[in-house]
């Protein structure tokens, strides 16, 4: 059953798994371990995170492409919602139709640019989709009638996900069950499912060929991979992932926008929390993305309290006040990668 | 791949196979017929263009003129992953692997191609056992068998020249193309390497091209020897004729002498 679910990548070391069991029963257990619309929000951007960054570790840390484009098909996703949600009503039909669209246009946005740019050398990829994504951004923001703008777009949705909407009488372990509660199952159980999906794409018969083409991709052409063919494949998979990550994005916030979405800050994160989880392994996607979401919120509420225990001696308040955390974010990453080049995963493994 | 074919046809043809580089002719109109069940040594100084007539055949480089025909089916313009998937296999002169990759999947990607899995996205790759299954068994035809966990770039070179064979015999190719399969190996390891040629020769159904400096290799292999020297041509027949030609003296044997 386990070696199903997991498709026979196991953590392969006992810390990991310790870690990894941590998250999962932290992520599961949230709206009653954890109450509060604070933390609530913190679990479920996790989740969304989690997801979000497996994705790129397919195409970063399995296949060697760096795709600076991922937020776009992320945002995709989200408007899909949004635009769906604002013009035809809070229904779940409309829910249904704007995730479809959103799919199919990120499939064949992502085939299109596949295809035509694959062929050519990584940096130039990286490139090729930087414009792209940009332009999309730019897009998004200028076609202000459609998307909202700059201000993105808050709407309603169906009855059921509302915080108002009570499911049970009487509190549950005293938290009261609502739609609030709802909409965060329905995003833990998405998100989880098709991480172990990318898990077992990552562990098939075609996630092999993309270690091959990432590993010499000479090789892989003169033993019969097409590896245009392959990388536009992979490429498609985690666009429609990172897509999903953007359904269940909006779906929790109720809100799109170019900020939570398309912004090439949330591009420098994933990015971050791909490398700091350790690339190419996907359960580096969840100690990562757990990780730098916990520390980008709580991070100031610790230094606050440090900042005040400090009070009176010279200099150190100043230091850790709140208005510096991102300095001391800064400063965690740099050396985190320092100290682990291969990831907190790949720490964890080495050890063994 | 396909099935046996007639001694008649010939399996690999290149017709008036050209390419420039720049100014410099490296291949120059270069006809030939390769039949099955022979196995033909291409000869020829340092820089003759015998590594980029096979860059032509098996896809790496596409000519500037003329064409390459497979069982009489125009294949210059397909990539080199689809001549793979008809049934050409090559080995590489300098060693060209999956570095960090074990040996075993290095081999097992191979047989993963020819079985056309690669595009298989739902199921967990060690659940096909067959696959792993005959890896195992090219592995033990190379006798890698041991080194099957290791990655493949800790290695010894010889080991990596043979593990370079078992990815081709993975492949199960019709024509196969060894480029300096012996090249700098240890003189122990050798006899290995020309076993197996001799192996795959005596299956019969077999076209085998291979590039060699090694004069005793060549003359004990080779049912048919052409020459190439700058790019051209010179001769083509039966070893003791080629070899005894005064071209081959003067073009090859003259200039290479010290090999």
């Amino acid at each position: 059953m386990t070696r199903r679910l997991l498709s026979g990548d196991y953590p392969r070391s006992r810390m990991l798994a310790t870690l990894l069991l941590l998250i999962l029963a932290g992520l599961a257990f949230a709206p009653f371990a954890f109450p509060g619309t604070r933390s609530l929000d913190v679990a479920a951007k996790v989740c969304v995170f989690i997801l979000l960054v497996a994705s790129y570790d397919l195409l970063l840390g399995y296949t060697g492409i760096v795709s600076f484009a991922h937020t776009m098909f992320f945002g995709i996703g989200a408007y899909g919602i949004a635009i769906a949600a604002t013009r035809l009503g809070p229904t779940w039909g409309s829910l249904v139709l704007g995730s479809l669209v959103a799919l199919a246009c990120s499939a064949l946005l992502s085939l299109l640019i596949g295809m035509l740019s694959l062929r050519v050398k990584t940096i130039f990829f990286a490139m090729i989709t930087l414009a792209v994504a940009s332009f999309f951004a730019i897009l998004a923001s200028q076609l202000s009638g459609f998307t909202g703008g700059e201000d993105g777009l808050t709407y309603k949705l169906p009855q059921l996900l509302l915080p108002g909407t009570k499911l049970l009488e009487a509190p549950l372990f005293g938290v009261e069950i609502n739609g609030r509660i709802v909409s965060y199952y329905i995003v833990f159980f998405t998100a989880a499912a098709l991480f172990l999906a990318l898990l077992r794409v990552v562990n098939s018969p075609f996630g092999r060929v993309l270690q091959a083409i990432r590993e010499n991709d000479f090789r892989a052409e003169a033993i019969g991979y097409r590896s245009v063919i392959y990388r536009s494949v992979a490429n498609c998979v985690a666009a429609l992932a990172a897509s999903a990550a953007g359904i269940l994005y909006a779906l929790w916030l109720r809100y799109a926008g170019p900020d939570t979405t398309l912004s090439f800050d949330i591009m420098i994160d994933i990015l971050l929390m791909v490398v700091i989880g350790g690339m190419g392994t996907m359960y580096g996607a969840v100690v990562g993305a757990t990780l730098f979401v916990i520390a980008q919120t709580y991070l100031q509420d610790l230094m606050k309290l440090a900042s005040d225990a400090a009070a009176g001696i010279p200099l150190l308040p100043d230091l850790v006040h709140p208005d510096r955390w991102l300095l001391w974010l800064g400063i965690l990453f740099i050396l985190s990668v320092y100290r682990f080049p291969a990831g907190i995963v790949g720490k964890l493994r080495g050890r063994q | 791949m396909s099935e046996p074919r007639s001694g008649e046809h010939p399996v690999l043809e290149t017709h008036g196979l050209t390419i420039r580089f720049g100014g410099h002719v490296a291949v120059n109109q270069v006809s030939c017929a390769f039949r099955p069940d022979t196995l033909t040594a291409i000869v020829g100084p340092n820089g003759a263009g015998k590594t980029t007539y096979f860059n032509l055949i098996s896809g790496q480089l596409r000519p500037t003129g003329g064409r390459v025909t497979l069982y009489g089916e125009d294949i210059t313009a397909l990539p080199a992953s689809q001549r793979t998937r008809r049934g050409i296999g090559r080995a590489f002169q300098l060693t060209n692997l999956f570095p960090q990759l074990s040996v075993l999947e290095n081999v097992r990607l191979a047989v993963q191609s020819h079985a056309g899995m690669g595009l298989n996205l739902f199921s967990v790759w060690s659940g096909h056992v067959e696959l792993i299954e005959r890896a195992e068994h090219y592995l033990h035809r190379v006798k890698l068998t041991e080194r099957r966990d290791t990655l493949a770039s800790a290695l010894a070179h010889g080991d990596q020249r043979k593990l370079e064979l078992a990815i081709l015999l993975a492949l199960d190719p019709d024509l196969f193309m060894f480029d300096e399969p012996t090249a700098g190996m240890s003189v122990d390891e050798v006899p290995v390497i020309l076993e197996l040629i001799h192996e795959i020769k005596s299956q019969g159904d077999k076209t085998i091209l291979l590039v060699e400096h090694k004069m005793d290799v060549v003359s004990s292999l080779a049912d048919r020897i052409i020459v190439l020297h700058q790019g051209e041509l010179v001769a083509d027949g039966e070893p003791a004729t080629v070899i005894a030609s005064p071209i081959v003296q003067q073009a090859y044997l003259g200039l290479a002498g010290h090999e």
